[in-house]
């Protein structure tokens, strides 16, 4: 768990442009002082509407690339998947369009010095922030295996350019439309005898199975949690999760500042959704 | 603009403030987070998250549902508990010059008499709030602002404890029949002001699940939703107690929002659910309702207070 503190800004950010990408859009906002100090894993929460929406609640989407320079100052790129009306509404911007965005948000990977061996798995569009990490662990000369897993091949988010960012890259689809037909977990040899770490960001069942590889095995998996967020930045409490903290105990923390990113084992996932027996501060 | 000349300042009994935009209570943690996005010293202070005797996890998660204009939340008061809170959390907003005042919930007229003694012997608070009124206390019969006898105690309680040394601010529930008759409880029990709205007990039924949205079934319904009840509340009180200072809060996301509850009788204003859609809201609301409060030729914020309840010229 990273005790980074991140200082967010809140900014009114300009659509710089926006294509879909499957059952995504890919979109680039202009997010000087925000892209600077983007490192993976980090999210940024965006408001949905003008001043009199009647949707109050910001949306959480982590950051897939950023550049701190460029023709529009720094940039900072998102994946949205359209479903409720809120993410439908933020995926419908157009160019020249302005969001309010407050980020970088929450904790990021950790990346080791020395090189290694790394495992990268995504399940859905949770594959994006996986290629900056590939990126950086390149740079430091790490091997970098991806798994990218969906229902269907227009939820696999795996760009050609992010593709060079990697060693290799295997896709699972459960219907078999694209890659192999099966889970994200069919792609690798679950032993992990090759593997030193194991970085994972998509749903929780996903998350949940490579930590059980990973604890079975003796890799540690880096999870990055999707949980529902009002605020994004710390204040309302509904993003908690059980996780166990260095000393053993349980308590309900925040993904939004003490994650998204966790140790997959210090995550009580079967715990999700109820205060587990134990847990600090629980009900007597 | 004549900004120097006008005067923002508000007084909840013996407590003065420069400006009368306050955090609400469980909106805004309490106020590191905040403290990102402006100075706490630049709005009238920081209403801590109501906090117990003891840690307390809150509850199951769903925690929270979006309504129209609005949301659902079912925290449960999660909190470090009253030691922690005033050795670590109030310190660091001591230190960095934030008005404070401390918000306490108990399950019992003893709990509640037990804190605000603690709260009395720590230094930098402004003010007391009592909150009386949360919905999501495990059994409904807790809600001690849904009853005058209950309401009472709770408030006699907390008076013993800290006397005249800090303002006792009573919040309030609207889920009630008559809320004047509970504001006159408290009053008459010692309150020296009062806080409301709290939220509005809802529910919402996932229509994919088919199930309470909610792991908690119910929860307390807030944003501009609830405005016209906060208004409407803040004006009967005022209207029967016009010497009590009001802290009104529901829904506001505007300084022009802000202003009708303070015509309806509000001495300060709570930003609460507006500071999860902006996080700059609280210092925005109070940039918007002076220049409002100039613009309508008022040289006093005070003069504003209430001022609906006027005949008209």
């Amino acid at each position: 768990m990273s005790a980074t503190i991140n200082s967010p800004i809140q900014s009114d950010c300009e659509v710089i442009s926006n294509r879909r990408v499957g059952a995504y859009q890919h979109l680039t906002l202009a997010a000087p002082g925000i892209s600077e100090r983007v490192r993976p894993g980090n999210f940024v929460a965006i408001s949905v509407g003008d001043s009199r929406s009647s949707m109050l609640l910001r949306r959480s989407f982590a950051i897939y690339q950023s550049t701190s320079r460029g023709p529009f100052g720094g940039t900072i790129e998102i994946i949205v998947a359209p479903h409720g009306a809120g993410s439908t509404w933020i995926s419908q911007r157009a160019p020249h369009d302005r969001l309010n965005v407050v980020g970088p948000l929450g904790n990021a990977f950790k990346i080791p010095k020395d090189p290694v061996r790394a495992l990268l798995v995504g399940g859905g569009y949770g594959s994006a922030p996986l290629f900056p990490l590939a990126e950086i662990l390149r740079q430091k000369n790490s091997r970098v295996e991806m798994a990218v897993g969906a229902s269907t091949a227009e939820r696999i988010f795996a760009p050609v350019e992010g593709k060079r960012s990697v060693h290799s890259l295997a896709i699972a689809t459960e219907d078999g439309s694209i890659g192999v037909a099966g889970r994200v977990t069919d792609l690798f040899d679950n032993s992990l005898s090759n593997i030193d770490i194991v970085y994972a960001c998509g749903p929780m069942g996903m998350l949940k199975a490579l930590t059980a590889i990973g604890e079975r095995a003796g890799v540690t998996v880096a999870c990055a949690v999707e949980e529902s967020m009002a605020c994004g930045v710390g204040l309302c409490m509904t993003c908690v999760l059980p996780v166990k903290d260095k000393t053993g105990v349980i308590k309900m923390v925040r993904s939004c500042v003490e994650g998204p990113i966790f140790d997959g084992d210090a995550v009580q996932w079967d715990g999700i959704g109820t205060i587990p027996p134990g847990t600090y501060g629980a009900p007597r | 603009m004549s900004h120097e000349v006008f005067d923002y300042s508000t007084t909840l009994g013996s407590a003065h403030f420069p400006n009368p935009i306050f955090t609400a209570s469980g909106c805004a943690a309490n106020g590191k987070e905040l403290s990102a996005f402006f100075p706490l010293t630049d709005i009238g202070a920081v209403v801590t998250k109501s906090v117990m005797t003891n840690p307390r996890s809150g509850r199951a998660t769903p925690r929270m549902a979006e309504t129209p204009s609005g949301m659902l939340n079912a925290i449960g008061l999660q909190g470090p508990g009253i030691d922690t809170f005033l050795r670590e959390d109030l310190p660091w907003l001591v230190e960095h010059g934030a008005r404070t005042v401390v918000s306490i919930a108990g399950e019992s007229v003893d709990e509640f008499a037990a804190l605000s003694r603690k709260v009395r012997n720590s230094p930098g608070v402004s003010a007391l709030e009592v909150n009386i009124s949360c919905p999501n206390v495990e059994n409904r019969g807790l809600v001690f602002a849904c009853d005058r006898a209950s309401a009472r105690e709770v408030i006699e309680g907390v008076k013993r404890s800290v006397g005249n040394s800090l303002p006792i601010i009573a919040k309030l529930s609207p889920d009630v029949t008559d809320i004047v008759a509970i504001a006159q409880e408290v009053v008459g029990a010692g309150a020296d002001g009062l806080a409301m709205i709290n939220t509005l007990l809802g529910m919402v039924i996932n229509t994919e699940t088919m199930r309470p949205q909610l792991a908690n079934k119910t929860g307390g319904l807030s944003g501009p939703a609830i405005r016209p009840v906060a208004v409407r509340a803040i004006y009967q009180v005022h209207a029967a107690l016009p010497n009590i200072p009001i802290v009104g809060m529901g829904g506001v996301l505007t300084g022009n929002d802000a202003f009708e509850l303070v015509l309806a009788g509000a001495s300060a204003i709570s930003v609460g659910t507006a500071t999860f859609n902006d996080p700059s809201a609280p210092v925005r609301i109070k940039n918007e309702l002076a220049e409002l409060l100039v613009a309508r030729g008022f040289t006093r914020f005070s003069d504003a207070v209430g001022f609906a309840h006027r005949a008209q010229a």
